[in-house]
C-alpha cells in the first residue's frame, strides 16, 4: 500500500462520500446562517428595548445559550425536544431527516446568541445623538432604528458577524454527534471502512481550512473595501 | 425531574468512582483546569513568538496558529486520537488524548490573547525599557509581559469558560465527562430525555455563567484602574 493514497480521494465511492459530506456541511452553514441572522437582530433589539422586561428576556436568551456547550444543545434538540411534541407531529418528524433539523435548530439558536451581542455592540457604537435626532424628527423607536441607527451600525457589525460565521462553519462539525452525515461524519465513515485515517482526515482538514481561509479572506476584503468611518 | 436527580446525582457528579474510573462533572472540571494550566505557558511562548522581531520564529508560529484556529476542535481531537498512538507507539487513553487536543487548541487561542495584550500596551513601555539598557528578552520579561498579563486576566477567565464547554466534545471519543454520563443516564432511564438534557444544560449554565460574571467583574475593576484590554475582539467569544 502506498504511504498516501491520493486515488482514494480523487475518485470512487469514498471520494463521493467525502464530497457529499462537504456539501452537507456547507448547506448546514448557509441554512443556519440564514435562520440565525433575523433571530440575532430581534434579540439585539430586545436587549436595547426601552422596556425593562424585554431587555431581561434578551439577556436571558443570550446568557442561557452562550453558557451551555453546543454539544448539549444538540443532544437536547435531538433526543429531548421531539419527545415533548404531540404524537402526530413526532411521527412525521421521525420519518424525515430529524437529525438535520435538530442540528439546524441548535446551530441557529446558538449562533444567534453570539451574533446578537455583536449587533448590539455595533448599535451601541453609534453615537446616542443619532438616535435622539431620529426621535426628534418624529420617528418611533423602531422607525429610528430602521432608518437611522441600523444602516450605520451594520457597517461596524459586519466584520464580527463574519468571524461568527467562521465559528459557525467550525461548529457544523459538532452535528456529527447526532448522526448528521456532514463532513466530519463522512470522514469517520471512510476511515472506518478503509483504515486510511490519514487520507480521510487530511481531506476533511483541508476542506475545513479552505472554507475557513475563504471566510477570513472575505473579512479582510470587507475591512479594506469598507473601512470604519468615524464621525 | 426530581426522581432522576435523586437516583443518579452521584453518577452524574463523579461517574463510577471509586468503583471505576472517575467521570462526570468532576472529570469535566479536572480536564478543563489541567487543559488551561498546561496551555497557558505554551500560549505565552507562542504569543511571544507571534510578536517577535525574528521572521524565522514568527512565520511558522503564525502558520500554526492560523491552521489550528481554522480547524474545528473536533478535527484536532480526531488527529490526536488516531495519530498519537501510531506516532508514539503508545496507546493513549481518552483523557490524555482529550487533554493534548485541548492544550494544542487552547494554546493557539491564548497566543492571540497574549499577542493582543502585548500589542495593546503603549509602545513607549518597550522603548523606555530598551533605552534603560535592557535587552529585548529582559524588557519583555520585566516590563511588557507583567503589565499585559494583568490586562489579560478577564480574557483568561473567559478562556476557562470556553475550555469547560470544549471538554464536552470528549463525548465523541467516549470520555466519561458530564455530557457522556448524561447520555448514559438517558439510555438507562430511557423515558425522560428532555429532563435529563435540561439538567445537563442547567449544570453547565450555573458553572459557566458564574465564571463569566467573574470575568465581567474583573473587567470592570481593571477598567477603573485604566488597565482595560486594548483589543477585546482578539479574545475568543465562541467555541464549542
Amino acid at each position: 500500500m502506498p504511504l498516501f493514497d491520493y486515488s482514494l480521494l480523487l475518485t470512487g465511492q469514498y471520494h463521493d462520500m467525502l464530497v457529499a459530506g462537504l456539501w452537507l456541511s456547507l448547506q448546514l452553514l448557509v441554512v443556519s446562517l440564514v435562520c440565525a441572522l433575523p433571530i440575532a437582530l430581534v434579540v439585539a433589539l430586545l436587549r436595547l428595548a426601552p422596556v425593562a422586561p424585554l431587555r431581561w428576556l434578551g439577556f436571558a436568551y443570550v446568557e442561557s445559550i452562550r453558557n451551555i456547550p453546543l454539544l448539549a444543545h444538540m443532544l437536547f434538540w435531538y433526543f429531548g425536544a421531539p419527545e415533548l411534541l404531540p404524537e402526530g407531529i413526532k411521527q412525521r418528524l421521525y420519518e424525515g431527516h430529524i437529525e438535520a433539523y435538530s442540528a439546524i435548530v441548535a446551530l441557529s439558536l446558538y449562533t444567534a446568541a453570539f451574533m446578537a451581542e455583536d449587533i448590539r455592540s455595533g448599535i451601541r457604537a453609534i453615537p446616542a445623538v443619532q438616535f435622539e435626532a431620529g426621535r426628534a424628527l418624529g420617528f418611533g423607536f423602531l422607525g429610528t432604528m430602521r432608518r437611522v441607527v441600523l444602516p450605520q451600525a451594520l457597517r461596524v457589525t459586519v466584520p464580527p458577524l463574519i468571524s461568527q460565521t467562521l465559528s459557525l462553519w467550525k461548529n457544523t462539525s459538532i452535528a456529527t454527534v447526532i448522526g448528521v452525515a456532514e463532513l466530519m461524519y463522512q470522514a469517520g465513515q471512510v476511515e472506518s471502512a478503509t483504515f486510511r485515517s490519514f487520507e480521510s482526515f487530511a481531506f476533511a482538514s483541508a476542506a475545513y481550512l479552505t472554507v475557513s481561509l475563504a471566510i477570513t479572506g472575505l473579512a479582510s476584503w470587507y475591512h479594506h473595501r469598507f473601512p470604519v468611518r468615524t464621525l | 425531574m426530581l426522581d432522576v436527580v435523586q437516583d443518579y446525582w452521584v453518577y452524574f457528579l463523579i461517574g463510577q468512582y471509586p468503583n471505576g474510573p472517575l467521570g462526570g462533572l468532576v472529570l469535566t472540571l479536572l480536564l478543563a483546569s489541567c487543559g488551561l494550566v498546561l496551555a497557558l505557558p505554551l500560549g505565552i511562548v507562542l504569543g511571544l513568538a507571534r510578536v517577535s522581531p525574528w521572521r524565522w520564529l514568527r512565520w511558522p508560529v503564525t502558520g500554526f496558529v492560523f491552521v489550528v484556529r481554522g480547524l474545528p476542535l473536533l478535527m484536532v481531537i480526531f488527529w490526536a486520537y488516531f495519530f498519537l498512538p501510531s506516532v508514539t507507539g503508545v496507546k493513549t487513553d481518552q483523557f490524555t488524548t482529550m487533554l493534548i487536543a485541548l492544550v494544542v487548541f487552547d494554546a493557539a487561542y491564548l497566543a492571540e490573547i497574549v499577542r493582543a495584550g502585548i500589542q495593546g500596551l503603549p509602545r513607549g513601555q518597550m522603548e523606555t525599557a530598551r533605552a534603560l539598557g535592557l535587552g529585548y528578552g529582559a524588557a519583555m520579561r520585566l516590563v511588557v509581559l507583567p503589565q499585559s498579563l494583568r490586562s489579560m486576566l478577564p480574557s483568561l477567565v473567559n478562556q476557562f469558560v470556553s475550555t469547560i464547554k470544549e471538554t464536552s466534545l470528549g463525548y465523541i471519543i467516549g470520555l466519561a465527562e458530564v455530557s457522556f454520563i448524561a447520555t448514559q443516564i438517558n439510555t438507562q432511564v430511557f423515558t425522560k430525555p428532555a429532563q435529563i438534557y435540561l439538567i445537563l444544560g442547567l449544570t453547565y449554565f450555573i458553572l459557566c455563567f458564574g465564571l463569566s460574571r467573574l470575568a465581567y467583574a474583573l473587567e470592570r475593576r481593571l477598567a477603573r484602574r485604566g488597565l482595560a484590554v486594548a483589543d477585546p475582539d482578539a479574545a475568543p467569544k465562541v467555541s464549542a
